[in-house]
């Protein structure tokens, strides 16, 4: 019966946790190689890496998601089996994925009592389960309404349901996949307060991550993956963030910053009271003024959703202006396609890279010949250079240390960094004169961030004229001459590097004027 | 006759006791197909399990004499049937669309060369469901005669829609079925096994759509013929989509066409100057328009016609 099941668990509590020696192999790939890891009662254990690491096929394991070819699993020293989810929260095993396990159209009471056997056997008892949601919810301070439709909630609330229903389960512990990705930086504050709480509770959380600062904050010991293979575990006392940072990669991570002051060319691009609709018909631009020159790059800050992702769209003619204009190199091209804007030498990096930025099912090399293929070098009177596409897509795998099995491999199977690359490999091939970045570094790992912060700044050094609008307040500061901050689709203020202090941008990005 | 005759009191009673009758078979068809896209698996096959539901309810009710053992039978082929599309778009993650297309086929194939084979020709049977009155319901006015003296598979039609809303609703199967629809990943972190619930909800369906064939042979009809379900099938898919996937949604849906196939049919009777194409087109005619204005009121099951694969 659920009840009795989620507050009297008959299996021992899990006080140790131990994986020995997982090897884990998908064709061509050893994922996992012989990694140990352990975790105890009442510990936040960071499980840190880059994308492909091996981070989640370990996790996955944990959870008999996957089967490895080797290895072990013991609890308490005994040695168990976990073949399927249900193995995993039998033995009291929870986890937290990154893309949210909730059915949408169900309630939170009818996603928590999912796959649970009801007390009145043949009729479902979602009161019950209501009632016993509402205590659980009360002892660890995940406020959420029982009876609401997940597609009614917010993203934060979407994730204490995923708490909740591992805690319904009777948990003792927590896989937590990168659960800071998704949330603002109030729920993110709310959330470590969770963590606290569920530890106090003596639970056990791994927490999969590759932000180095919540490591340092939140964690009591930290295991570091290179390559499948286990490279460092120790507590996190006495690590920096760079010793972290250099576990992960495997050498020293220095992000870079601008030092040099500008060489302020023309003004190549610039947007005179641009006005624009969102995708839902609100006005998402309303009336945006901006200059940028060549040989600078100016930083758009902001919170999602004020209107950054309609200005790209708008600049590069994906999306109608309704009013006000636009002039890249000083020709207006207020409603000009993106092809025109193409001939004019802007470049994009966009922000949604699996829909916009590739064509997943395409080669590498397809990918990267994508805005040129119809003209010189790469065709030539409507028939595609083989030959020469090759050399030219092999040798920008090179120049932008692109992973990839070759250049015959569909773009979409590669690491989030590595596609960012194609992209870039694209782009800015073509030495672009106006580049639009949009998030560039949204979900790729530290290698790939710092690869591309110092193709950014070389671009600049090239003469370009760069945008880059990010919600990463680092990358902008460490990145912009300028920076701009966007409240409810207008500019609040554009401030030189050396005025453009955290406290004051914070206070724009939410919508105050300082005195 | 003249048109007016169409209206009087006798002939509408007529008209809806003959729609309440002619519903049984969508119904069945129908919550069978239900069940299975709410699980996410999208069945064309439907018209093919209720023609060889068809033939056997008839073969083995005209060899036994007793309609029962054909009901059984027939069941017993749609099981096998609803098995055999499952493996295929379960196990083996066919496109569906494609698949069902070809189990229809077979079916149909299949129930004619059967038909040719063992009976050779059209027979008629006497021993099918008739009519039963139910005991004082049956003696009230007007009701008492459009629905309480039908055959037992019209009964059986009818419990089968509040049943169905139960289970979906009110049952931890029920609540499995909607989420292996919506969101199989979530479900299986939830250790819910998302093939034995689709296994189960097809198969289920092909058993309801050989329901719907006996529906016609052994009770409404008391007759087989080649390709006697005529794009039934078919319709009964299109009125889950006009159902909302909802139960209660395919009743209203079931029972709007039975009652426009009814009052076509009587116009026939009744010589209305009007081609009988035309009449026989009205209530498919009725089908595309609501079809069209339902367009973007509901929303299908989001993994509809998605093979399953652990990521």
């Amino acid at each position: 019966m659920s009840q009795s099941q989620a507050t009297l668990p008959l299996r021992q509590k899990i006080e140790h946790l131990e994986m020995r020696g997982i090897t884990k192999i998908f064709p061509g790939v050893v994922a996992n190689d012989r990694v140990d890891f352990d975790v105890r009662e009442g510990e936040v254990h960071a499980l840190l890496g880059e994308n492909g690491a091996g981070k989640s096929t370990l996790m996955k394991i944990l959870y008999g998601l996957y089967e490895p070819n080797e290895g072990e699993i013991r609890i308490n020293g005994q040695p168990v089996r976990i073949r399927s989810p249900k193995d995993a929260i039998a033995l009291g095993i929870g986890m937290i994925h990154q893309h949210f396990m909730l059915v949408d159209t169900l309630t939170v009471a009818e996603n928590i009592a999912l796959g649970l056997p009801s007390s009145r056997r043949f009729i479902t008892d979602l009161d019950v389960v209501a009632r016993r949601t509402l205590e659980l919810a009360e002892t660890y301070g995940l406020h959420v309404d029982p009876e609401a439709y997940i597609w009614q909630l917010a993203v934060g609330q979407r994730q204490r349901v995923e708490i909740l229903k591992a805690l319904y389960r009777g948990a003792d512990l927590f896989i937590l996949d990168e659960p800071t990705a998704v949330l603002t930086p109030q729920e993110v504050d709310e959330f470590m307060g969770t963590m606290r709480q569920m530890t106090r509770e003596r639970h056990s959380i791994i927490f999969i991550t590759h932000k180095l600062h919540e490591v340092i904050a939140t964690c009591d010991r930290v295991t570091v993956l290179r390559n499948g293979r286990r490279v460092a575990s120790r507590p996190v006392d006495g690590c920096t963030k760079l010793d972290l940072a250099r576990l992960m990669v495997g050498h020293d991570i220095v992000l870079p910053k601008i030092t040099s002051a500008p060489k302020q060319g023309e003004v190549r691009l610039q947007l005179q009271e641009v006005h624009a609709l969102s995708e839902r018909g609100t006005l998402a631009l309303r009336g945006v003024n901006l200059q940028v020159r060549a040989g600078e790059i100016v930083g758009v800050a902001g919170v999602s959703g004020n209107g950054q992702s309609e200005l790209a769209e708008v600049i590069t003619g994906l999306r109608r202006v309704t009013q006000g204009k636009i002039f890249v190199n000083g020709q207006e091209t207020t409603g000009k396609p993106p092809a025109d804007l193409l001939q004019l030498g802007m470049a994009y990096i966009p922000e949604e890279r699996m829909r916009d930025g590739i064509i997943s099912d395409f080669t590498v090399s397809e990918n990267v010949i994508l805005r040129n293929h119809n003209h010189a070098p790469y065709a030539r009177r409507g028939f595609l250079l083989h030959r020469i596409i090759a050399e030219i897509t092999d040798r920008l795998i090179r120049l932008f240390d692109i992973r990839t099995p070759s250049r015959l491999t569909p773009a979409g199977n590669l690491s989030g960094g590595n596609i960012q690359k194609v992209v870039l490999a694209r782009e800015l091939s073509r030495t672009p004169k106006v580049l639009i970045a949009a998030q560039p570094t949204r979900g790729v790992d530290i290698g790939a961030i710092e690869f591309i912060h110092k193709n950014l700044l070389d671009q600049r050094e090239a003469g370009a004229a760069i945008l880059l609008i990010s919600e990463d307040l680092d990358e902008v500061l460490s990145l912009s001459d300028r920076v701009a901050v966007m409240y409810e689709g207008r500019i609040m203020d554009i401030l030189d590097a050396k005025d453009a202090e955290r406290g004051k941008i914070g206070l724009l990005m939410a919508g105050v004027r300082p005195e | 006759m003249d048109t007016s005759q169409l209206l009087s009191a006798t002939v509408l009673v007529g008209i809806l006791t003959a729609g309440i009758r002619l519903a049984s078979p969508y119904l069945f068809a129908a919550i069978g197909e239900m069940f299975g896209q709410r699980s996410g698996v999208l069945n064309l096959g439907v018209e093919g399990q209720m023609l060889m539901g068809a033939f056997t309810a008839f073969y083995v009710t005209l060899r036994t004499g007793n309609p029962w053992l054909g009901l059984l039978a027939a069941m017993a082929v749609g099981a096998l049937m609803g098995l055999a599309m499952a493996v295929v778009s379960v196990t083996w993650r066919a496109v569906q669309g494609i698949s069902g297309i070809g189990f229809y086929i077979v079916g149909m194939g299949l129930s004619e060369l059967l038909f040719k084979t063992l009976l050779g020709e059209v027979k008629v049977i006497n021993t099918g469901f008739n009519a039963v009155n139910i005991p004082l319901l049956s003696q009230i006015p007007v009701l008492g005669e459009i629905f309480f003296r039908q055959n037992v598979m019209t009964y059986l039609a009818f419990t089968l829609v509040p049943v169905a809303w139960f289970v979906l609703y009110k049952t931890p199967l029920g609540l499995k079925i909607r989420a292996v629809g919506e969101n199989p990943h979530a479900a299986d972190t939830l250790g819910v096994n998302v093939a034995h619930i689709r296994y189960l909800t097809v198969t289920m369906g092909g058993v309801f759509s050989a329901m719907a064939g006996a529906a016609l042979s052994v009770a409404n009809l008391n007759v087989f013929q080649e390709n006697m379900t005529a794009g039934m099938g078919f319709i009964a898919v299109a009125l889950v989509y006009f159902g909302g996937w909802r139960p209660f949604g395919v009743l209203f849906g079931a029972l709007l066409f039975s009652m426009v196939m009814a009052l076509q049919i009587f116009m026939q009777v009744y010589r209305v100057p009007v081609p009988s194409e035309f009449l026989i087109m009205m209530p498919y005619v009725l089908t595309m328009i609501v079809l069209v204005l339902t367009v973007g009121r509901v929303r299908a099951p989001a993994a509809l016609t998605k093979p399953f694969v652990r990521e």
